[in-house]
């Protein structure tokens, strides 16, 4: 049971994002939605490859006998982690030049293009 | 060693390295970056028409890095499962082909287009950029550098569709809705990687393929993927970042942006064919994808007329027009369980669908480009402040009566031959939809003419007196596209039976696309 806890985790962290994508106004707050969305899918990969009591997965090093967690998803994780550094800079940059323009990161008001 | 066995790479590989080597070069040069990124994007061209010229004669090709076959054992006994590749069969280089001509022609618009901007080089870069991603998602066949190369596509053209997001407010709106749009669906892409990984310790599209249950699990993960694909590809009812970032986006940027959508249109189709097949309820899936056609039809085309933005109102269009591909494509889908049916329209439908990807690309390239041109002359995307056009810009004119004509469907043209089979075969499958598919190119049609009267037809209006005639790039740009145009439409025979059929065979035989990978094993 204590074992599915990260994955109870990985629910909430993809819900609160949704939630806050859907329902928060601020320019800012939805791009930290997009983060605790793409942290929340970094947790299940995670998840995914973790086993009790492995050790790291470094080959050579392992001593014999020992089981070790999934490489893989470490490697997955890693790629989306420095994926996810690139979205939210971007998003993070273009909501600084549209406060520029606009004065203000109000959706509500933020809204030139329509119809 | 044999070059030629390394061209899916060399494809991908030089725009690449293109793209960062254009700050060093702008340093030396400012006006070489442009004929630097043409000259890579020629030679991607190409390589790409050579590979296609080997697939069609020769059959899928599987390129595997580091490794000359897919599950090679090294010396020390080290053993991967399945090593990354690319996998390129007929439909892989169809869109490859597409995107090919199109960032090519791009480039060479773009060399007139962009003289009013600043820091051109970086234009340049993320262009070259965007063509990777568009490439990479194309021939790849593995699902995890699927979702490498979509996010690489998406931040590029944020970063192009808010390129001139520095002294305007509207293109940073765009950028910042299509990022949020294509993060959330390259993150749920991810998920669903998370949940086959999970399930299979699988990666590859093909070896997934083969093993794939369609238990609970599955079913979750198609879930999470046809709408974050669909709504990449800008199908109604998740349509709405496409007509704020065609609209924004520079012209020739919007005409790329086209092939990426359809990349992710691709994607779609990869994974409910390759990847489930009819493991899954195919008329259930159909009928969605059918649905999402017939809305994106409809609403995209009613929105488009009340445009008064000439891109704006051709976005709507582009919306309008993916409809007939999901439609197509989603009664072959639907029939696919059903070889009978499959024989007598449903292979027909996939094709008018498929066929129509291609024909998209091109008469909607045609007319983006059109626009852009306009916009270059008068400074504004407005119709209701242009008119009488026709008289300083002819060479435009005639490129947006051929385009015109084209999206509408009417016959020497490209869009009537797709068009047609769709609508022949749809009528075998359900007459309602393809009286729909009917009546929504009628309204395109009303739709272009207004656009060619308001924009084109008129008094000479004494505001527009400077305006000249488009400069040469961008006319030849405009001028191939056009050629390509009428060559379909007359020959639409042979491109159906040599590119499209082939595509759309290598779609409907799983086992076609999984052996080519795993083969013996």
């Amino acid at each position: 049971m204590i074992g599915n806890l990260p994955y109870v985790a990985v629910v909430i962290f993809i819900g609160l994002g949704i939630y806050t994508l859907m329902f928060k106004k601020n320019l800012i707050k939805i791009a930290i939605g997009v983060v605790l969305i793409q942290n929340g899918v970094n947790l299940f990969l995670i998840t995914l490859g973790y086993r009790k009591g492995a050790v790291a997965p470094i080959y050579t090093y392992a001593p014999s006998g020992q089981i070790m967690v999934l490489p893989t998803p470490q490697a997955l994780t890693l790629t989306s982690i420095v994926i996810g550094i690139a979205t939210t800079a971007l998003i993070l940059s273009v909501a600084m030049m549209i406060y520029k323009h606009y004065g203000t990161l109000d959706t509500d008001q933020v809204r030139r293009l329509k119809g | 060693m044999n070059l030629s066995n390394h061209i899916p790479i060399l494809i991908i590989a030089i725009p690449l390295l293109a793209a960062f080597l254009l700050p060093l070069i702008n340093r030396i040069n400012k006006k070489a970056t442009g004929i630097l990124t043409t000259l890579a994007l020629s030679v991607s061209l190409l390589l790409t028409i050579a590979l296609a010229v080997k697939i069609l004669t020769v059959g899928p090709q599987v390129y595997v890095f580091g490794a000359t076959s897919p599950s090679l054992t090294l010396p020390s006994g080290l053993k991967f499962p399945i090593r990354i590749m690319f996998q390129i069969d007929a439909m892989s280089i169809f869109m490859g082909l597409i995107t090919a001509v199109v960032s090519f022609l791009g480039a060479i618009y773009s060399l007139s287009f962009t003289k009013k901007y600043d820091g051109v080089d970086k234009y340049y870069s993320l262009l070259l950029l965007l063509t990777v991603g568009i490439f990479g998602m194309e021939f790849t066949g593995d699902i995890f550098n699927f979702f490498v190369f979509l996010e690489i596509a998406s931040i590029a053209s944020v970063a192009l569709i808010s390129f001139r997001g520095v002294d305007l407010g509207e293109p940073a709106e765009a950028g910042f809705k299509y990022m949020v749009v294509s993060s959330i669906s390259a993150l749920m892409v991810l998920f669903a990687i998370g949940i086959f990984y999970g399930q299979y310790d699988l990666l590859n599209f093909a070896a997934l393929a083969s093993v794939i249950k369609y238990s609970q699990l599955d079913k979750i993960a198609l879930g999470l993927l046809i709408p974050v694909l669909a709504m990449k590809a800008g199908a109604v009812p998740m349509h709405m970042w496409t007509p704020d970032a065609y609209s924004e986006a520079p012209a020739p940027i919007t005409m790329i942006l086209v092939a990426a959508s359809q990349a992710s249109l691709y994607a779609l189709f990869r994974v409910v064919f390759s990847l489930y097949n009819i493991s899954l309820n195919t008329l259930t899936v159909g009928w969605i994808i059918i649905i999402f056609g017939l809305l994106s039809m409809f609403i995209g085309v009613t929105m488009a007329i009340i445009q008064k933005d000439i891109k704006r109102l051709m976005a709507y269009h582009a919306i309008s027009q993916t409809g007939y591909m999901l439609l197509g494509v989603g009664v072959g889908l639907a029939v696919l369980a059903n070889p009978e049916a499959l024989k007598d329209y449903g292979i027909t439908a996939m094709e008018g669908g498929i066929f129509h990807i291609m024909n998209h690309a091109m008469y909607k390239g045609l007319l983006f480009l059109t626009a852009g041109a306009l916009f270059f002359r008068t400074g504004t995307r407005d119709l209701n402040k242009m008119g009488g056009l026709a008289h300083y810009m002819k060479y435009t004119t005639i490129f947006f009566i051929i385009g015109a004509a084209a999206i509408a469907g009417l016959p020497p043209f490209n869009g009537f031959a797709s068009k047609l089979l769709i609508y022949e075969s749809v009528y075998k499958f359900n007459p309602l939809l393809s009286i729909i598919a009917m009546v929504v190119s009628i309204l395109t049609l009303a739709s272009f003419v207004k656009v060619f009267h308001s924009a084109f037809l008129g008094p000479k209006l004494p505001q527009f007196k400077e305006v000249k005639e488009a400069p040469r790039s961008m006319v030849f740009a405009m001028a191939v596209l056009s050629c390509i145009i009428i060559f379909f439409g007359l020959f639409p025979d042979l491109i159906v039976k040599n590119l499209v059929h082939p595509a759309v065979m290598s779609l409907i035989e799983q086992l076609q696309y999984t052996g080519t990978v795993l083969g013996g094993m």
